[in-house]
């Protein structure tokens, strides 16, 4: 058993989104949607600017909401803690997508829901998930929380700043973002601009 | 997806077991809905190289079902290290992209150039055809009235082999006077050695980069971006001087808001500070340097308050910098860039950055330059060309050989400019005046001519002079949907190419080979060139029969084979990277006329030119109008990518930046449709307007390659605006021979309609594998 997270840095992200791109691929995402994706946002007001790259996907919270609304169990939480759809189970009703926070999932147009899935056929072999293996900045860091010797803890003891996205839904979630560039944290301020 | 009986029955088999399950809420959704993933079947790995950019990153090209499938970064290779950037990635989607060339086409006789009207032919007439009016032009104005442009690593057969071969000096690439030739001019004469395409700098061990116009992290140069992400992550303190707040600069401790086109103030300004406060390396400057004594009497007038007028800069901030980069030196660093060619004056602002490295004792030192060597490589032994290949490369090679041959002419852009480089503009003059002589033919391998030659116009005008123009390529791009002949190669993922070799710290060299087989009636280049050589009488030069004999034996005269190649992909050597490793086998590396790095630079002093770099303005910004910058996206390089679906999706448009105050003056609305027009009337558009605080309020900025025209081309078509377009006006750095485009300036009119274009998405809906 083992408790997967994911780690990025934003002092390092460029949002140059080679995971975007090498989860298109890697996981077959339908035209039109993707598991992964980079949110920019502008803050400050020139020169003393501030930009983040963030890139989002499921965050494989340890109390997922998409997962007690689905009526038929093909949403559901591995022992490993991540957050799963057997496709074949599903029946498209749209619950999990409704009743995610962090608008991770979508409908596959084949007839079920998708989502990121920590490319769990690549972590059963032993390897990172895409995203993590192709970054350039190297600012991603995959692996299992309850492993002491994992490079995770040494990645959040190093870090200035650990932020989730929106803790107050109590999802906790597993993809932490480190050293947010801005000083509000992951929050939207009232003015940004977002691409 | 093609489904047939196995598949089908393997499906179907999975979803009676999932019918059993969960009863009848099954018949919601078709029974093959749950399609088997790529991975899950039996996936076989080729190691190549990428050609979404000209990086160079070795790969591992996943094949499945007799389709690639994925590509990943190759561990072993010191290119991407198993990384890739999305370009690299998103190779697969040029490969299966439905609107590719699929066979040779030949212009339709009595339709004019640009008309787009074109027949099939079979490669065997097309050849012939191309052949005979090579010859024709041949006869009657000699061999260099054939001009080849080319850019790619495929380009070796269209810009070295063949026109060497044939007897052409007019072979050139982009690469070089719209790209690197002033930084490669200028460390020829002040080091000696040339930058080379890997850029030797050594990053990881540096602890404080000054960055000037470089756009790292919006260009993806693979390992440069891990190199500069690790330097952060070990703690090197980051200046990034741009009018920008690029990405970079949202990286960096200080961002120096530079009003455009005064760079080279403020490099003098911190030359003078190192100086005048003696901060410079004093060991390091008298044991490899000469011209201190003139460059410390010049640079007295540099004071940095001089330059604050200048560059808008505070003069307190210059002086803090050169101190901050002094108390880092040797691990102090000004990384050259690599798109140089902005105000004309760019070889001297090189020089400046090579003389501030110099003063900071970092070239040939861990965390400064280090020297790169190129890896030992032997050329196949076919009989000697009558010319030396003359395009040069981003490496600023010679560019031909010293004297002209009996029979044969200089290069038509001679005199011109002070290098021996070869400037791809000034090619386009003689297509149009006939002077110094006539060039009447162009083969065009990959050369975007409407993407990336300055003055389109005068581009547009001089093809329709030629007696003959061929075209290379994969896409239908606009410019090569004007040619007489057009020539479709297949993908760098169904070729072989020629061996590439990489100077670097531990030189290497990379093997092309195909992942799959060409698809529909597609060639490899060097098939085309070899096949053309045969006709066009240069059979002496073609004694291989394929591509395969003519790399084992290159290979086998190393001690490799085509064989181990083909298993390891790439092949590292031994290098020499820092002086130290020069001193102690009692070589010098520096090759230039003094033996020294060449602070003062006698040769330009004979030759008129400033022998120590100083400041003159850029054209002025007229009034009503903005200064046009441009740069890069991580998603796509240059104008090539803009019809991989992966990459739209990702970034489909580019936007024109414009500051948020000087938007709300024009009445601007964020996200808006405008047109761009420049000082000479030209209208490019509709783009997106982008109101930020990002930039400066004297200028504006677009991401380059967008605003695709080519009818062929069903997703770029129509999206965002071309930068290219809106150069219709170039200044020629008198040194280097580069096209400086940053002389460009735009106004912005408003009221353009949001263009009416298929989504995206539904484009891509075909384009699936």
């Amino acid at each position: 058993m083992a408790r997967y997270a994911m780690i990025i840095d934003l002092a390092a992200c460029v949002g140059c989104s080679a995971c975007a791109a090498a989860c298109v691929l890697e996981n077959e995402a339908p035209p039109g949607h993707n598991r992964l994706w980079i949110r920019q946002r502008e803050l400050g007001t020139f020169p003393d600017l501030t930009v983040e790259y963030r890139p989002e996907q499921c965050l494989h919270c340890e109390h997922p909401p998409c997962v007690p609304v689905c009526p038929t169990g093909a949403s559901h939480q591995t022992e490993d803690g991540l957050v799963l759809v057997k496709a074949e189970r599903c029946i498209a009703c749209g619950a999990c997508i409704a009743a995610c926070p962090y608008d991770a999932r979508f409908m596959n147009p084949a007839g079920y829901a998708d989502k990121c899935t920590f490319c769990e056929h690549r972590v059963a072999r032993g390897e990172d998930p895409a995203c993590v293996e192709t970054c350039p900045t190297g600012c991603r860091v995959f692996g299992d929380l309850d492993d002491p010797e994992s490079p995770l803890h040494a990645w959040l003891e190093r870090a200035e700043r650990v932020d989730v996205l929106r803790p107050e839904m109590g999802t906790r979630p597993k993809l932490f973002y480190l050293n947010t560039p801005s000083k509000t944290g992951l929050h939207a301020p009232e003015r940004e601009v977002e691409s | 997806m093609k489904l047939n009986r196995r598949r089908f029955l393997e499906l179907s088999a999975a979803s009676v077991g999932a019918i059993a399950y969960t009863g009848h809420a099954r018949a919601l959704r078709a029974p093959w809905a749950v399609p088997k993933k790529w991975h899950e079947g039996e996936v076989r790995t080729v190691y190549s190289f990428c050609e979404n950019c000209f990086w160079k990153c070795g790969i591992s090209v996943k094949v499945e079902g007799g389709k690639v499938r994925k590509i990943d970064g190759q561990k072993q290779n010191p290119k991407s290290r198993g990384r890739l950037c999305p370009r690299g990635q998103a190779g697969v989607a040029q490969l299966y992209d439905p609107d590719r060339l699929k066979r040779p086409l030949i212009r339709i006789e009595g339709s004019k150039r640009g008309e787009g009207k074109y027949r099939e032919a079979s490669w065997e007439e097309a050849l012939d055809y191309v052949a005979e009016r090579m010859l024709k032009i041949k006869e009657r104005y000699g061999p260099e009235a054939v001009a080849w442009f080319g850019h790619g690593s495929g380009d070796s057969w269209f810009v070295e082999y063949l026109p060497a071969a044939w007897g052409s000096p007019n072979a050139a690439k982009p690469a070089v006077s719209i790209c690197t030739a002033p930084r490669e001019t200028a460390s020829q004469w002040t080091f000696g050695r040339p930058i080379g395409g890997h850029e030797p700098v050594d990053w990881t061990e540096s602890r404080y980069i000054v960055l000037i116009g470089h756009h790292i992290g919006e260009d993806t140069h693979n390992t440069q971006l891990q190199d500069f992400s690790e330097a952060l992550r070990r703690g090197a303190r980051l200046v990034v001087v741009d009018p920008r707040f690029s990405t970079a600069a949202s990286k960096a401790h200080r961002w120096l808001p530079i009003k455009p086109g005064t760079d080279l103030a403020l490099l003098l300004a911190w030359i003078h500070v190192l100086i005048k406060e003696d901060l410079y390396d004093r060991e390091y400057v008298k044991k490899y340097t000469v011209g201190f004594e003139e460059l410390a009497v010049h640079s007295n007038k540099h004071t940095p308050e001089w330059a604050e007028k200048i560059t808008e800069i505070p003069a307190e901030t210059i002086r803090a910098v050169a101190r901050e980069m002094a108390a880092a030196k040797p691990r102090a660093v000004l990384p050259p860039g690599r798109h140089t060619v902005w105000y004309g004056d760019d070889t001297q602002r090189m020089r400046a950055v090579y003389i501030l490295n110099a003063l900071l004792g970092n070239y040939g030192v861990p965390g400064g330059f280090y020297l790169a060597k190129p890896p030992y490589l032997e050329k196949y032994p076919h009989p000697a060309f009558p010319l030396e290949p003359a395009a040069g490369g981003c490496s600023g090679s010679s560019g031909g050989g010293e004297e002209v041959p009996e029979g044969y002419k200089p290069r038509a852009d001679k005199g011109k400019f002070f290098a021996k480089t070869t400037a791809i503009q000034e090619l386009i003059e003689p297509m149009l005046s006939g002077e110094p002589y006539p060039i009447r033919g162009l083969v065009c391998y990959g050369t975007n001519l409407f993407h990336s030659i300055p003055n389109v116009p005068r581009t547009k005008e001089a093809l329709g002079k030629l007696d003959l123009y061929v075209a290379i390529d994969v896409l239908p791009q606009e410019h090569v949907m004007w040619a007489d002949v057009i020539l479709p190669e297949c993908t760098y993922l169904e070729r072989y190419d020629d061996l590439v070799g990489i100077a670097h710290k531990t030189p290497f060299i990379e093997l092309r080979q195909p992942a799959v087989e060409p698809l529909w009636d597609t060639k490899p280049g060097w098939w085309i060139a070899r096949e053309l050589g045969l006709r066009l009488g240069l059979e002496k030069y073609f004694p291989w029969k394929d591509i395969e004999e003519y790399l084992d034996t290159r290979l086998q005269a190393i001690g490799s084979s085509l064989e181990e190649m083909k298993q390891q992909g790439t092949l590292v050597q031994k290098g020499r990277p820092y002086l130290k490793d020069w001193e102690r086998r009692r070589r010098n590396p520096f090759k230039t006329p003094s033996g020294k790095i060449e602070l003062y630079s006698k040769t330009f002093a004979e030759h008129g030119l400033d022998p120590l770099p100083d400041y003159t303005p850029p054209m002025p910004v007229p009034s009503g109008f903005y200064r046009l910058l441009y740069g890069r996206s991580p998603v796509h390089s240059f104008a090539k990518t803009q019809n991989n679906w992966i990459l739209m999706e990702l970034d489909p448009e580019n936007e024109v930046w414009i500051h948020r105050a000087e938007g709300k003056k024009l009445g601007l609305r964020h996200g808006e449709y405008v047109w761009l027009e420049n000082d000479a009337g030209v209208r490019e558009g509709p783009v997106r307007v982008r109101l930020t605080e990002r930039i400066r309020k004297d200028c504006v900025y677009l991401v380059h390659g967008f605003g695709h025209k080519g009818r062929g081309l069903r997703i770029a078509r129509g999206r965002g605006a071309s930068d290219n377009a809106l150069q219709t006006r170039y200044v020629l750095d008198p040194i280097s021979g580069g096209a400086a485009l940053r002389n460009n300036f735009v106004k912005v009119v408003p009221g353009a309609k949001r263009p009416k274009l298929e989504r995206i998405a539904r484009l891509v809906r075909e384009r699936r594998i």
